[in-house]
């Protein structure tokens, strides 16, 4: 049994910790994340818009005023609203392309094909990318070794000319881009997990667990991933936003989604002819598609931000 | 740093290798590569002959191995649209296309590396987040957008520039800058960090502590520190732009490698897709050897992990 005079000196102690004002108003840990979240600018506005585009593109059927295939030659380049201009109407509200065909169906429309090339392109590059990352940081040697192989060989690779070839000799349909694409990004995904599990590999709850006789797939899956998760979301939607980019670049050339299919990327290449007289066919699909990417990339900031502040820039 | 040396040229050459084999792959990709060059009226025994004719009958290794001896001799084979011999007409396009990368470089440099310095001199000010700002919106603009827009304002607009093909060095200006801008956002927020990172340490307190002028401090011993990863980005970031250049030099019509690639992309023409690959490849692999090689010999510490 403690001495009367220690137990004493604890309960004093005890009572001190107690009465800590500091600690007492020290917010929880929920709390500070919750204040770390709306004290975010570019967070909020990041995943305001981009919410806002996936409504739009979910509900493209309900809110879209027109049917985006539907071409008639009689109602074609009416301006947008805004224009100065007789022809300018709230039927179209943003106009007509050279097909006559509404501009703000299409653009609402497009929306499905960049979100779900984006989210597509994503998962599929996701796992590739997290498979071998996750293979490299964890077992190290040899596989490590391969691994860094396998990404340099691949970063040699220019992106936009191999999609744009390998697109041509297979042909064109949505789902070979998504696959092309998802083939071709996940170098991103690759690096920053095999350098984040790296990192959490050697902490003493993974020896722990290697300690209580857990297999190396239980470790991987509920040790590790857990940890690298929000590493794992910043990559997701830096990647994401690439996908979105290099789909409307590919189809800006002519060899991603086809027409008359209504993609953000392929509308600025069918506007360009237009150019000189109506600049806002470049100037609509092209601005969706820049706060598309804005937005996401904003949101990819953000929550590396608010998990990890200590990694800002 | 010799070992270093060989190490890293070993798994370049290995890459090399790699990435041969994959643009080899290439050609069946689309499936019979006689048939393909057959045409759709060809009867079974034009594509046998073609087949015997183009050694696509023989085993897929030897006809890696011999693409590969050709193209190490610096023989691309023949462009069956264009008649002409493959090499002839890269050579021909490379300069336009390196003059195109080296002018979108240079641009993006002095623009990035000034602003990521003032960046890091006054953090968290208003200069401060106008060049956060600016990284920020630049990763977010589609270049062939922001290439047209340029196109719109100073080419139709304001008539300032020419806004199609290589006659003039004011040809390049747009083009330089649509390609450039992107490499902008990564090279400024590295020279930024670089900077607070390198202006925290204690050699340039004890600079200052010298009294050494400011700029002296600023130009002479801390930027020189700070930029050096800025180099082996540049090289790298320069192997991307030479790749991206296809958009570009689309849009402006500019006659170099990326335009010749749409082209040859458009007609299916093989053999000239499979050489601007391998070709831009192994450039790319040669300049990160270099970025690698100057990296460990400014930093010791590199060479000997």
């Amino acid at each position: 049994m403690a001495p009367p005079q220690d137990i004493a000196a604890e309960a004093v102690a005890g009572s001190r910790a107690v009465l800590n004002v500091g600690e007492i108003l020290e917010p929880a840990p929920a709390e500070l994340l919750r204040r770390r979240i709306f004290g975010h600018a570019g967070l909020l506005i990041g995943s305001g818009v981009l919410l806002l585009i996936v409504m739009v593109a979910l509900l493209a059927p309900w809110l879209a005023p027109h049917d985006p295939l539907d071409q008639d030659l009689t109602r074609k380049l009416i301006p947008p609203i805004w224009h100065d201009s007789a022809k300018a109407n709230w039927v179209y509200p943003l106009g007509t392309d050279g097909f006559g065909r509404d501009y703000l169906s299409r653009l609402i429309y497009g929306a499905r094909i960049s979100l779900l090339i984006g989210v597509a392109a994503m998962c599929i590059s996701g796992i590739i990318g997290t498979t071998i990352g996750v293979a490299a940081g964890y077992f190290g040697g040899k596989v490590d070794m391969m691994v860094n192989f396998i990404i340099t060989s691949r970063l040699s690779l220019p992106v936009v000319l191999v999609a744009l070839a390998v697109v041509s000799l297979v042909g064109n349909s949505l789902w070979i881009v998504i696959s092309v694409l998802g083939l071709l990004i996940w170098d991103r995904f690759a690096v920053v997990v095999r350098s984040s599990t790296q990192q959490v590999r050697n902490l003493d709850y993974v020896a722990a667990a290697q300690a209580l006789g857990c297999s190396k797939a239980r470790i991987i899956m509920t040790e590790i991933m857990p940890n690298i998760a929000n590493n794992l979301i910043v990559v997701a939607t830096l990647e994401m936003a690439h996908a979105i980019l290099l789909e409307a670049a590919l189809s800006f050339l002519g060899l991603g989604v086809q027409p008359p299919q209504p993609s953000w990327g392929l509308m600025v290449a069918e506007g360009k002819g237009y150019m000189f007289f109506d600049p806002w066919l470049v100037g609509i699909p092209g601005a969706a598609l820049f706060a598309l990417v804005l937005a996401i990339n904003l949101m990819g900031d953000g929550v590396r931000d608010v998990t990890a502040p200590e990694r800002r820039n | 740093m010799l070992i270093y040396a060989c190490k890293r040229l070993g798994v370049a050459v290995l890459v090399a290798v790699a990435v041969s084999l994959l643009t080899f792959s290439l050609i069946y990709l689309s499936g019979d590569p006689a048939m393909a060059l057959a045409g759709e009226a060809a009867t079974q025994q034009d594509i046998e002959y073609i087949r015997k004719f183009y050694g696509y009958d023989r085993p897929l290794a030897v006809q890696y191995a011999d693409w590969l001896t050709k193209a190490l001799t610096g023989n691309f084979g023949y462009s069956h649209y264009l008649r002409q011999d493959v090499a002839e007409i890269i050579f021909s396009r490379l300069p336009v296309t390196m003059i195109l990368g080296a002018c979108a470089l240079v641009f993006a440099l002095t623009l990035s590396i000034p602003l990521g310095v003032v960046a890091a001199m006054r953090p968290n000010t208003m200069i401060d987040r106008f060049a956060l700002t600016l990284a920020v919106v630049g990763q977010a603009l589609p270049s062939f957008w922001f290439a047209l827009i340029l196109i719109f304002w100073f080419g139709i607009v304001w008539r300032l520039l020419p806004i199609s093909g290589t006659e003039t060095w004011l040809n390049f200006i747009m083009p330089s800058v649509a390609l450039g801008y992107y490499v902008t956002p990564a090279v400024m927020r590295l020279t930024r960090a670089g900077m607070l990172e390198v202006l925290a340490s204690d050699y340039i307190r004890t600079a200052r502590a010298k009294g050494l002028r400011p700029p002296v401090v600023l130009f002479k011993h801390a930027l020189r520190n700070a930029v050096i990863p800025v180099v082996s980005l540049a090289a790298v970031q320069f192997g991307f732009m030479l790749g991206g250049s296809i958009v570009i030099e689309t849009i402006f019509a500019i006659n170099g490698l990326g335009y010749l690639a749409w082209e040859s992309i458009q007609r299916g023409d093989l053999p000239v897709m499979q050489a601007i690959v391998l070709i831009l490849a192994c450039f790319y692999i040669v300049l990160t050897y270099l970025a690698d090689m100057l990296n460990a010999f400014l930093d010791p510490r590199i060479r000997v992990t």
